[in-house]
């Protein structure tokens, strides 16, 4: 029975991942049109919601391709490296008490390495398309997520210095009085900006600018594999918003508003509702980043990680660590 | 060198130049219009108008014309000073006030110098707004287009045509704006090289009728560098193709050869590849005596069964019009004791005459730019304009040399062009015509004489003596004879540079001996002395080197007596070559006759098996023109069907017969590497042009510029996949817009260079103007004199006279530069100028007959009786009749030397292609 | 820095108001689409868009007033077409006139970018707002001068080229174009 559960858990976070990313090619181009005065996909089933299926058909069927110039297992990998790291990063995400699939005591360290290995992804498939643009695309990601991935560490050690651990379940339930939002703000700003940047999603999407670079370092996949990288992005959207959701707002925390009907399961129920509502609503709001804001350069790109957040992460450490000396 | 100052910056200029000519050879550009460089300046356009400085301090200076300004030490002069800017600009808004707007339907858009330099000025608004100039056109002949309006009197036509081609009916009339450049009434232009008129004119007045028939503009034409198949001058030319077809010839530049002019024979003769009577594949005759088309394959496989199957001995025919590989390979497959030379025994001991003098003599060839040095011409019994046209021209330039010795001794420079025609009026330097019929240099001759070929090789023999008196003398001379050998004495003793022409024109051997004599007589004393020797074909020169060895000749294979089973001929039709009624008898003893040509003809009428042949325009083959030098001619386009080029069938047709040493042969240059080790008289033929695998920067050489359009859409109604781009694998030149083309290129198969989109561009690609381009090989010189300078006679058989009989005339044959030569008869615009059948005789001899012009005459050759129309004719000495060369009705009486004549009866006048021209009109 | 923030913000919640200004008037399209929509798309094929009489589509071969081609075959379209997708022969009527003997656009290769329009030097050549041109098979889109002559004058009606060139056709001879005089005489001696 424990282990069926386990599986149970194991593959609902799998596929409930992909299904979210799947559903969330839908959503956020139908997000798009409304705030750019457009319709979006809006012709097969409702609301076009079937534009899903038919994406993920053609992706299937499309010819992978692989090009005769690149470093065949190393390009035919890197996707997987890509994908297999942020869903390994879900794991630790307790998505309401008792609805995780493991709760590891350094959870927050395990989510940071995964993501620091799906920059692997990118720079391998850069790498060996052997292709200019998809060098540059690549050389480009890795000079971003190193420069961004100091700080978002950093601004996660507020909340870890707070709760005193970092087991992410430990973190949740630490914020039962008060949102950490409210007490790390600083850590929240840059951990939001950084969690952009580590998506490469716009207006942090350099290393696929396709004015510039056609699609920076998947330029020379095709086919499933690009359908990986695709897949990927998407739930890395969704990893920093339950990771957001998880550290700075409280997680699964919220009225439980069928407490009436004295069923005790419904109570985990409301649990998970909080938490997907919370999440939706960073979700949303990247979408909203999508449609409103330019990319910028990329030394203003640099200098904004090096010169603005990076102080500010320091000052956030120095500031926290300061009050919780004075209170103890 | 004297220094200029240019702009600020300082050059040095070759001394002697105008300052037009020493901006271009710094490869600056300078718009300008009627300076040509083989005309020199007149400064009439005003267009090349630069600031003079009279020193440095001068900061205002005045506006002078480059091409009117010598360079000096010291001078100082700026082109883009505004002043002088907006003066060419000015200039220039003048020009195009009456200039129509034209551009989309004139010939010349896109290749336009009037284009090129308004774009280079920078003028682009006509402020005029009042009437413009109109004129109406003229008839000018199957050849040009006249246009009038787009006139910009530049007078670069009239002084071409006049003043350098020396034709008399093109002339400017009318005065101010209304000047009018044309004949006095329709008609058609009587210069040979009216066809230059294209190139010289900077706009579209006179454009190319033949390329506006099917017309394409210079950015999308096809081109390569080829050589003229007319006659054996071997000119350079830009063959060009759009759509599967030849569209046109163009000059090509070559500093030693025909510089910047061609004949109207090597321009417009060139549309026989086009005939419809071009073989489009191989056929076999059937049992019913009708062809069948067969695949290439087929085809090779048959002849090879019939030639390892046959009975008796297998013969290969080969051709003077044919290049040297083809030649070689025929040889090679059908063995040396078998081949056969495809010219008369005849003809083939002219060339080899010619080849003995040229080789083992002491006189040297001198190339076409070097014949216009010569400063006295004796011509012996050739009549150059009808059988080397290019050639004529070369000898009309040399008249004037007079004319710029005088320039030289008053201190007028040579580009001083009316400067240095006025000083010498009427002095011209000796020209000497010893021919049997009137020539059209005699306008320019000081002496000329129309004797038969017998007389005139008398007289050669007797100025050789009088030169030398080592010489044979010859006796019996009449007294104007011995007088005319008094003046050419004189006339070549006093020359610097003398120079004698003959050839194969007469069909006799005595005339070029006699030539010879002269040459080696006048060298003893004057050790510049050349000789040019004509020969018939593109290629007679190089066929006679490769066979010299053991001469089998087409007599030689007609007289046998052995049983030949099969004979394979090589791009030759027989009966230009022999009588009908021998030719006819060969082939009936024949088991199989193999013909491998390009257009139908009546030998290949009578073949058993026909391989459609490439005309020079699909392949490539190396040519030797009269003066020994080698050239390499390259394929346009690739031949329809299955139409290759002969080496190539016969390449194939060695492997299917596993001939030793066709395995390792591949490309061309392999062949013509065999071809030049197997004979020492060919060693240099390969350094001609560059190999199939010459690449600059990696890449080949393009044959369409980079402008050229329609690829996706050319072919689409065929299929709408395009085809990948032929590839060439047999030269360095590519079928595609891609490779490089311009001044680096080894082979210019077009000029161009950027904002120069006419052929003027040339300049860009010459080290000098007029000068030898910078990267093109100009073909090598495969003979040169062996002998060590002391002259001795070779030749002392002297002709005895002819016995005048009253009854028979000597047969003479009088060349026609359109009709004469076999292929470019066959194109259309060539064939509209060529002569019907005629026989010429004199005045005297037509009393006799009591025959008027017009009237037939009836004599009887061989079984057969012919009647010919008469043409009475002054300038045809007594006892001779002059029967037009190389058409078709009057191909046998080529064989034949004396001829009876008597009046036809029911003889109906005709009306000629001519007559019906001008009635038209 | 603190305003560069503010302008951030400011227009991520301008862009986000988007969502809620049902009736807001935006722009020229506003008028000619109808009040009643919010959304800029147009649900071709139900409705079919407004195209301006310059969209570049379709392209015809026009004629003059007089009802003759227009198209003088001066080659102009096809040297400057980027895919090379046109081609044609020029051929010349017994008057003079040029025209096509054959004149070919495969616009299974064509870009609609218009720059043969712009290069025609007579008008002839002209992109129209028609652009449904799918087709099953790539061989129905070569189309051929039948296909593209059109019996109109297209955009620019009154032009004739040869009133204004001066080559003489029939019915225009030399000197009667706009602008000629008469032909000069050259037999005159008048100054």
């Amino acid at each position: 029975m424990e282990i069926i559960l386990a599986l149970l858990k194991v593959f609902g976070v799998l596929i409930g991942a992909v299904l979210a990313a799947a559903v969330l090619t839908w959503y956020e181009r139908r997000m798009l049109g409304l705030w750019q005065d457009r319709l979006g996909p809006n012709r097969v089933w409702f609301f076009g919601i079937g534009i899903v299926v038919a994406d993920m058909l053609k992706m299937f069927f499309k010819d992978d391709w692989i090009p005769p110039f690149a470093d065949k297992p190393i390009f035919v990998m890197a996707p997987a490296i890509m994908l297999g790291s942020i869903w390994m990063a879900f794991a630790v995400v307790p998505f309401a008490p008792g609805i995780h699939v493991i709760d590891l005591n350094v959870g927050l360290l395990f989510f940071m390495g995964m993501s620091s290995m799906a920059v692997y992804g990118v720079l391998l498939g850069g790498l060996s398309s052997n292709s200019k643009f998809a060098l540059i695309g690549g050389l480009r990601s890795a000079a971003q997520m190193v420069s961004y991935e100091v700080f978002m560490g950093l601004s996660l050690m507020g909340v870890v210095m707070i709760t005193g651990s970092f087991s992410l379940v430990k973190i949740v339930e630490a914020q039962g009085d008060l949102w950490f939002v409210v007490t790390q703000f600083l850590g929240f700003i840059v951990f939001m900006i950084a969690g952009i940047a580590e998506s490469h999603r716009l207006p942090f999407d350099l290393p696929e600018a396709e004015q510039e670079l056609v699609q920076g370092f998947h330029t020379e996949y095709s086919g499933m594999s690009f359908g990986m990288y695709m897949v990927g992005e998407y739930m890395g959207v969704v990893l920093v918003s339950v990771f957001i959701t998880t550290i700075f707002f409280g997680g699964w925390l919220g009225p439980d508003f069928l407490a009436w009907t004295g069923i005790a399961w419904l109570s985990t129920v409301t649990d998970f509702f909080w938490f997907a509502v919370k999440a939706a609503f960073f979700i949303s709001f990247f979408v909203l980043l999508r449609a409103a804001m330019p990319r910028p350069r990329y030394d203003q790109l640099m200098s904004l990680g090096w010169k603005i957040m990076l102080p500010l992460t320091l000052l956030n450490l120095v500031v926290t660590g300061y009050v919780l000396l004075m209170q103890t | 060198m004297p220094k200029i100052v240019v702009d600020g910056i300082s050059y040095e200029v070759d001394a002697g130049n105008n300052l037009l000519e020493a901006l271009l050879n710094l490869k600056r550009d300078l718009p300008y219009f009627c300076w040509h460089p083989s005309m020199g300046s007149i400064g009439a356009c005003r267009q090349c108008a630069v600031i003079q400085y009279r020193d440095e301090d001068d900061d205002t200076g005045r506006i002078v014309m480059a091409c009117m300004t010598p360079v000096s030490e010291g001078t100082i002069f700026s082109t883009d000073t505004d002043s002088a800017k907006e003066f060419r600009r000015d200039v220039i808004e003048n020009m195009m006030i009456n200039h129509p707007h034209d551009c989309p339907v004139c010939e010349e858009g896109g290749e336009c110098h009037l284009q090129d330099m308004t774009v280079m000025t920078g003028h682009r608004n006509r402020t005029y707004s009042g009437p413009k100039n109109t004129f109406r056109n003229q008839y000018l002949g199957p050849f040009i287009d006249h246009e009038m309006n787009r006139c910009i009197t530049c007078y670069r036509c009239v002084r071409y045509y006049s003043d350098y081609a020396g034709g008399v009916d093109l002339a400017a009339f009318a005065s101010r704006n209304n000047t009018y450049f044309g004949r006095h009434q329709d008609g058609i232009l009587e210069s040979e090289f009216a066809g230059n008129l294209v190139e010289v004119c900077p706009t579209g007045v006179f454009t190319d009728k033949t390329l506006s028939e099917h017309y394409t503009r210079k950015w999308d034409l096809q081109s390569a560098p080829s050589i003229c198949v007319g006659c054996g001058a071997g000119c350079n030319t830009s063959a060009s193709e759009r759509y599967g077809q030849l569209r046109r010839i163009h000059n090509r530049f070559n500093d030693q050869v025909n510089g910047y002019f061609l004949c109207d024979r090597g321009r417009f003769g060139a549309g026989f590849v086009n005939n419809e009577d071009r073989i489009p594949q191989a056929g076999i005759r059937d049992s019913e005596g009708k062809y069948d088309r067969v695949s290439a394959e087929e085809a090779l496989s048959h002849v090879a069964d019939q030639l390892a199957n046959s009975s008796g001995k297998v013969v290969g025919i080969g051709s003077p019009r044919a290049s040297l590989e083809s030649n070689y390979l025929l040889k090679q497959i059908v063995g040396e004791g078998n081949f056969y030379s495809g010219v008369s025994s005849k003809e083939q001991e002219l060339t080899n005459c010619i080849i003995d003098i040229m080789r083992d003599g002491s006189v040297k060839t001198p190339s076409l730019a070097e014949v216009e040095e010569a400063d006295a011409v004796l011509v012996l019994g050739q009549d150059l304009t009808n059988t080397a046209p290019r050639l004529a021209l070369a000898v009309r330039q040399s008249v004037r040399n007079r004319s710029k010795e005088l320039a030289v001794q008053a201190q007028i420079p040579l580009w001083q062009d009316a400067a240095v025609r006025e000083l010498a009026q009427d002095e011209l330097s000796p020209l000497v015509l010893l021919t049997s019929y009137a020539d059209r240099l005699e306008d320019v001759a000081s002496l000329s004489c129309h004797a038969s070929a017998t007389d005139i090789a008398r007289i050669g023999f007797a100025v050789a003596n009088r030169l030398n008196d080592r010489f044979t003398a010859v006796d019996g001379l009449s007294e104007t004879d011995q007088k005319t050998v008094e003046e050419v004495v004189e006339i070549l003793k006093a020359a610097d540079r003398p120079l004698i022409v003959s050839g194969t024109g007469s069909q006799s051997k005595s005339v070029i001996e006699a030539a010879a004599n002269i040459a080696w007589a006048l060298q003893a004393d004057n050790e510049q002395t050349a000789i040019m020797l004509c020969v018939p074909e593109c290629n007679s020169l190089g066929v006679g080197l490769l066979e010299r060895e053991n001469s089998n000749t087409l007599t030689d294979l007609l007289d046998s007596t052995d049983t030949i089973s099969t004979a394979i001929v090589l791009e030759n039709d027989l009966f230009r070559r022999a009588s009908t009624q021998q030719i006819t008898a060969f082939a009936a003893k024949l088991e199989q006759l193999v013909v491998i040509d390009s257009l139908d003809n009546a030998t290949v009428s009578l073949s058993d098996v026909v391989l459609p042949a490439a005309t020079f325009a699909e392949t490539e083959g190396t040519l030797v023109n009269n003066e020994g030098r080698a050239q390499r001619s390259f394929a346009v386009f690739e031949g329809a069907g299955d139409i290759q080029g002969s080496w190539q069938w016969l390449t194939n047709l060695g492997k299917a017969l596993s001939r030793e040493g066709f395995a390792a042969l591949e490309r061309i240059d392999s062949v013509t590497a065999e071809c030049e080790r197997s004979n020492d008289l060919l060693s240099g033929i390969t350094k001609v042009a560059p190999t199939a695998d010459y690449r600059v920067e990696g890449m080949k050489i393009a044959r369409m510029t980079h402008r050229a359009s329609g690829r996706t859409a050319m072919r689409a109604n065929i299929n709408v996949h395009e085809p990948k781009q032929p590839v060439d694998q047999e030269s360095a030149l590519a079928y595609t817009m891609e490779g490089i083309s311009g001044p680096r290129a080894p082979l210019s198969a077009y000029v161009w260079s950027p904002g120069w989109n006419s052929n003027q561009a040339v300049h860009k690609f010459q080290t000098e103007t007029g000068g030898p381009l910078s990267h093109v090989n100009p073909g090598i010189r495969l003979i040169e004199p062996a002998g060590n300078g002391s002259p001795q006679e070779r030749y002392r058989e002297v002709p005895q006279p002819r016995a005048a009989g009253a009854g028979s005339l000597a047969l003479i044959p009088r060349y026609h530069i359109f009709g004469s030569d076999e292929m470019s008869a066959r194109s259309k615009a060539i064939a509209e100028l060529a002569p019907s059948s005629y026989l010429a005789i004199a005045p005297e001899t037509a009393q006799r007959l009591s025959v008027v012009s017009k009237d037939g005459v009836e004599f009887t050759i061989g079984n057969r009786t012919l009647q010919l129309e008469v043409v009475v004719d002054s300038s045809v000495d007594d006892g001779c009749a002059l029967f037009p060369a190389g058409l078709a009705d009057t191909l046998d009486l080529m064989h034949q030397a004396q001829v009876s004549l008597q009046k036809a009866a029911g003889w109906t006048p005709r009306t000629t292609t001519q007559d019906k021209l001008i009635a038209k009109e | 820095m603190l305003e560069n923030i503010i302008s951030q913000f400011r227009t991520l919640y301008g862009v986000c108001s988007h969502m809620f200004r049902r009736y807001a008037k935006r722009g020229p399209m506003y008028e000619v689409v109808g009040k009643k929509k919010l959304w800029e798309t147009v649900q071709y094929p139900e409705e079919m868009p407004y195209l301006a009489p310059r969209f570049r589509g379709r392209i015809v071969l026009t004629r003059d007033p007089d009802g003759e081609e227009r198209c003088v075959a001066c080659n102009l379209c096809a040297s400057v077409c980027p895919p090379d997708c046109i081609a044609l022969q020029k051929t010349e009527a017994d008057d003079g006139r040029w025209y096509p003997e054959f004149f070919r656009i495969n616009f299974s290769r064509c870009m609609m970018c218009g720059l043969c329009e712009e290069a025609c030097p007579t008008y002839a050549i002209q992109l129209t707002p028609e652009f449904e041109m799918g087709e099953y098979h790539r061989e129905n889109l070569i189309y051929e001068k039948e296909h593209l002559l059109i019996d109109g004058q297209g955009k620019y009606p009154g032009y004739s080229f040869y009133n204004v060139a001066g080559k003489s056709i029939a019915g225009k001879d030399k000197g009667d174009g706009d602008g000629e005089a008469p032909p000069v005489d050259i037999h005159s001696l008048l100054p």
